[in-house]
């Protein structure tokens, strides 16, 4: 590809494509979720009514606040299914496509790998383990530019933020090797 | 002129080696996160609020507003060179910017961008600097019952004028309210919503509900787009700047407009959006020659930008004197606020001088820098672009996990922005709004306080949102902006009636 000096050009070498199908429409998403909310709020809901949700001699007790909070998002909730059911154009919009959910999962596999390894490897393991991996296997980038990229950010994350800043993070193994 | 007075003292308390140096630092960082995609304002604030936990509020405050500043600066130049907008307020400056780069004038469409971002903010901080301290010195009055009245307020101003379907921003708002309950009441001491749990215990934080809301879920979105892009190179030159700001006076009253409807939409919640388009459209009906908009006019350019950053810095004036966030970075910053020790809203103004001043001017001061850093930087910035998202994304989630970490030093709260990314991603897929969620978090339990302390004061009588005529006008006004939609239907059917004729 050719570049003259006033252009820019990235590209995406694991793009979804266009014509993938869809996995699911909007309006059975609305419909779940309004379920899960009219769930949360029921369940909310009956916590707060053993609270307490009348008035005694110091005002409203704990739980009458929150308690008429979750009649409010029950109701709205019922409400979404109802105008889900009616509402026939969200039926054919598309949530989300095969190939978009396969690209949302690499990264949010990756990200809940990294929440995990945080716990047993400490935070800057992790996130070098993360920046390469994902730079290699997702971005296709070469090894070398990778491994590279993944230590200056890591080290200039620690120097920020255990050395200059005094933010405390999560530390692991290696850490402890270097006596940190 | 007390206020002048006190912005004075305010430039003094700015003009310090080290406080200039943590402006440039916020700048420069804030133009990256603009000019970067899957990241704009709110989430460049919620991601480096850690940074400044261990600053003294006033620096921590600067770099935060320079950060916001510089992201506002940054999606412009996305926006004209590449045709992406970096946010939703920016998408009216791609009609006029994006022709003109391709036509070869990259270079005026920034400047003028620049300049009028500039112009914009200039007006909204001066709104700020005379108009904040005499709301908040009259709010200095309000008692609970006025204090809950106006929250209220907010409320409902954000169910009957937002363009949400009305049961969706309810959800969110409600979601919010109710999340802010979870953990210790305040008042009686009992638990709330925590079903045993010790992690429940402390509540659920706001900044780690922002960073998985804002952060994570944009990274997901992203993700789903297709990243190529193309776009052109630009650099600025002193002659062209020079250009634009001589031709800048022919285009006062387009100025003077756009930097009206941003200071007027941006005091109300969510305006930068319809700010910026509404500056265009006007510019585009006023003009005598409405045909060339789209194709690359330099009008197209000035008219978006200078109302879209006068509503953003506007949103930041009810934040001050009220402690009512008009954006949701402005919710953000309240919440960095709070985490410094700061009780956000009109006693600010009385006890925190240096603070509210020191922010003040370094609205003026930032600016001024911002327009200088970003005019001569372009280029580069522009070529942060070339890296590929692949090795940016990592590095996003990677700060926001340390941001969310180091709030309380918990593990589960990690797992809480994982959620809250997940949420994320799906109600801004299914259309449910996240600025009243955002804003309900960071005012949920005032809001549960000024209510009880008022019905406790009271006695439990409903009837002292009505008890004065301040506070009356206030809960009459708001239950109307809730119902506003009927409302205005009801009034054009009365019109109907009363004249035929005119439909």
């Amino acid at each position: 590809m050719s570049l003259t000096d006033t252009e820019i050009s990235v590209d995406d070498p694991t793009a979804p494509e266009a014509d993938s199908p869809a996995v699911t429409n909007n309006r059975s998403v609305e419909i779940v979720v309004s379920l899960l909310l009219v769930g949360l709020a029921a369940l909310l809901g009956y916590d707060n009514w053993r609270t307490g949700i009348s008035w005694d001699s110091t005002g409203p007790q704990a739980g009458y606040f929150p308690f008429y909070l979750c009649v409010i998002l029950g109701g709205a909730s019922l409400y979404g299914i109802v105008a889900a059911l009616r509402d026939r154009t969200t039926a054919t919009e598309t949530f989300v496509t095969r190939a978009q959910l396969r690209r949302v999962l690499q990264v949010f596999v990756p990200t809940l790998l990294f929440c995990l390894a945080m716990q047993f490897l400490g935070l800057y393991v992790a996130s070098f383990l993360l920046t390469a991996g994902f730079m290699r296997i997702i971005g296709r980038i070469a090894w070398w530019k990778s491994l590279l990229t993944a230590f200056i950010f890591t080290a200039a994350m620690f120097v920020t933020f255990d050395i200059a800043f005094d933010v405390i993070m999560p530390k692991g193994p290696l850490e402890a090797a270097f006596g940190y | 002129m007390e206020a002048f007075g006190l912005l004075l003292h305010g430039f003094g308390v700015l003009l310090t080696g080290k406080t200039l140096l943590l402006m440039m630092v916020g700048l420069v960082l804030g133009i990256f996160v603009g000019v970067l995609p899957g990241l704009g304002g709110p989430n460049g604030v919620a991601i480096l609020l850690p940074l400044t936990f261990t600053m003294d509020p006033t620096s921590a405050i600067v770099m935060l507003s320079c950060i916001y500043w510089g992201a506002l600066f940054g999606g412009a130049i996305t926006s004209i060179l590449f045709n992406i907008p970096g946010e939703a307020w920016s998408v009216a400056t791609t009609f006029d910017g994006y022709p003109m780069a391709q036509q070869g004038q990259a270079a005026q469409a920034l400047t003028a961008a620049f300049t009028s971002s500039f112009i914009g903010s200039l007006c909204a901080v001066l709104l700020i600097t005379f108009l904040a301290p005499m709301i908040s010195s009259f709010a200095l009055r309000f008692g609970p019952p006025e204090f809950f009245a106006v929250y209220l307020l907010t409320f409902c101003s954000f169910v009957g004028l937002g363009r949400e379907a009305k049961h969706k921003t309810i959800i969110s708002m409600a979601l919010g309210l109710l999340l802010t309950g979870i953990g210790m009441d305040t008042i009686s001491g009992q638990l709330r919503m925590t079903f045993g749990s010790t992690d429940l215990l402390r509540g659920i934080n706001f900044l780690v509900a922002v960073i998985g809301l804002f952060g994570i879920s944009e990274i997901l979105l992203t993700m789903e787009e297709r990243l190529a892009l193309r776009g052109h190179a630009a650099s600025i030159s002193m002659r062209v700047v020079l250009g634009v700001w001589k031709d800048l006076p022919k285009y006062w009253v387009t100025l003077v407009r756009s930097s009206f409807i941003g200071c007027w939409l941006g005091i109300t919640p969510g305006g930068a959006i319809a700010a910026s388009f509404m500056g265009y459209n006007l510019a585009k009906r006023f003009s005598k020659d409405p045909d060339s908009f789209g194709k690359g006019r330099i009008e197209g350019v000035f008219a978006p930008e200078t109302a879209a950053h006068a509503s953003g810095t506007a949103a930041l004036l009810p934040m001050l004197a009220l402690g009512i966030p008009g954006s949701g970075t402005a919710a953000i910053l309240l919440g960095g606020l709070m985490v410094w020790g700061l009780n956000p809203g009109p006693l600010l103004f009385v006890e925190h001088k240096d603070f509210v001043w020191g922010l003040i001017a370094s609205m003026y001061l930032g600016n001024i820098v911002g327009l200088v850093l970003v005019l001569s930087t372009v280029p580069i910035f522009a070529s942060i672009l070339r890296v590929p998202f692949a090795a940016i994304a990592p590095m996003i989630v990677v700060s926001c996990a340390i941001g969310a970490y180091a709030i309380q030093n918990a593990m589960f709260d990690i797992w809480l922005m994982l959620l809250f990314g997940v949420v994320g991603y799906v109600f801004k897929k299914i259309g449910i709004p996240l600025a009243p969620f955002t804003l309900a978090l960071v005012l949920g339990s005032r809001a549960e306080d000024a209510f009880r302390q008022s019905m406790i004061g009271s006695g439990g009588s409903m009837g002292v949102f009505w008890s004065n005529g301040l506070v009356g006008s206030i809960t009459t006004l708001a239950i109307a902006l809730l119902f506003w939609p009927l409302i205005d239907k009801a009034f054009g059917n009365v019109r109907r009636l009363w004249n035929p004729a005119v439909t």
